[in-house]
């Protein structure tokens, strides 16, 4: 992933919000997984509270093993391993649409709290602000 | 109240635009303040001048720029996403400008709320 210009003067605005992405297409096929993960990327450099929702087919953006180069796209995923080192840890999988896809946490690439759709529903409501792609 | 708008997807195809659009205005016209207008994905595709919609259509980007100009409104283009689908500074219409991914995060960080448009 390529760092960017955030275009943003002034990062340090001393107001930490928790910001919530909520991940919910496939990673191929449309493009709103890849540019929701450089919104992410981005988040990390105004030091705010982020974490990461993957829920309906969300959720294989973050199996393991993904092969790309048959459809001539980039295969992005390793970019979900590099979250921590951009100190953005709290990644949540909603169980129902992960077991309704036949995976379980052993199939994901990287290490997720697996939460109930209604436990994903509270977190939300605790956000102040959530961006869905 | 001060708020943040995010259009994700381009205009005609889908009603994302529209009803952002409306939004705007409704909030607007309610007393509510509008931080800014970030537009991602192929949202991006709301800001080319070069848009011509048959006569008796809405002028989607028109509508925008007519709205930034009447209320000040800060419409935002973002420039990853734009120069991927050819939209550069030279196809913006009146009241666009490019500019990074940090506009969309601190229009989070400063508005009351950010209200996302899309699929």
């Amino acid at each position: 992933m390529q760092e960017r210009d955030t275009g943003a003067e002034e990062q340090g605005t001393g107001i930490i919000k928790k910001f919530m992405f909520v991940n919910r297409k496939a990673p191929y096929g449309t493009i709103y997984a890849l540019e929701g993960l450089e919104v992410v990327l981005i988040s990390a450099a105004f030091e705010q509270d982020v974490s990461l929702a993957f829920i309906d087919d969300g959720v294989y953006q973050l199996v393991k093993g993904q092969q790309t180069s048959a459809i001539d796209v980039k295969n992005f995923s390793p970019a979900y391993r590099a979250l921590e080192g951009y100190d953005i840890e709290k990644l949540y999988v909603e169980r129902e649409s992960m077991h309704e896809r036949g995976l379980t946490q052993e199939n994901l690439l990287v290490p997720v709290e697996v939460l109930s759709g209604r436990e994903m529903a509270d977190l939300m409501a605790a956000q102040d602000v959530v961006i869905s792609f | 109240m001060k708020l943040g708008i995010l259009v994700n997807e381009g205009p005609y195809t889908h009603q994302a635009s529209d009803t952002a659009y409306h939004f705007t205005r409704a909030a607007l016209e309610k007393g509510h303040e509008i931080y800014r207008v970030f537009f991602y994905h192929d949202g991006v595709n709301n800001s080319t001048k070069f848009t011509e919609p048959p006569q008796d259509d809405r002028h989607i980007v028109n509508r925008w720029s007519k709205l930034a100009a009447e209320h000040g409104i800060d419409l935002v283009v973002c420039v990853a996403a734009a120069l991927r689908r050819g939209v550069k500074d030279e196809a913006l219409a009146s009241g666009f400008r490019i500019s990074g991914l940090g506009q969309l995060v601190e229009a989070g960080i400063q508005g009351d709320r950010l209200v996302v448009f899309g699929d």
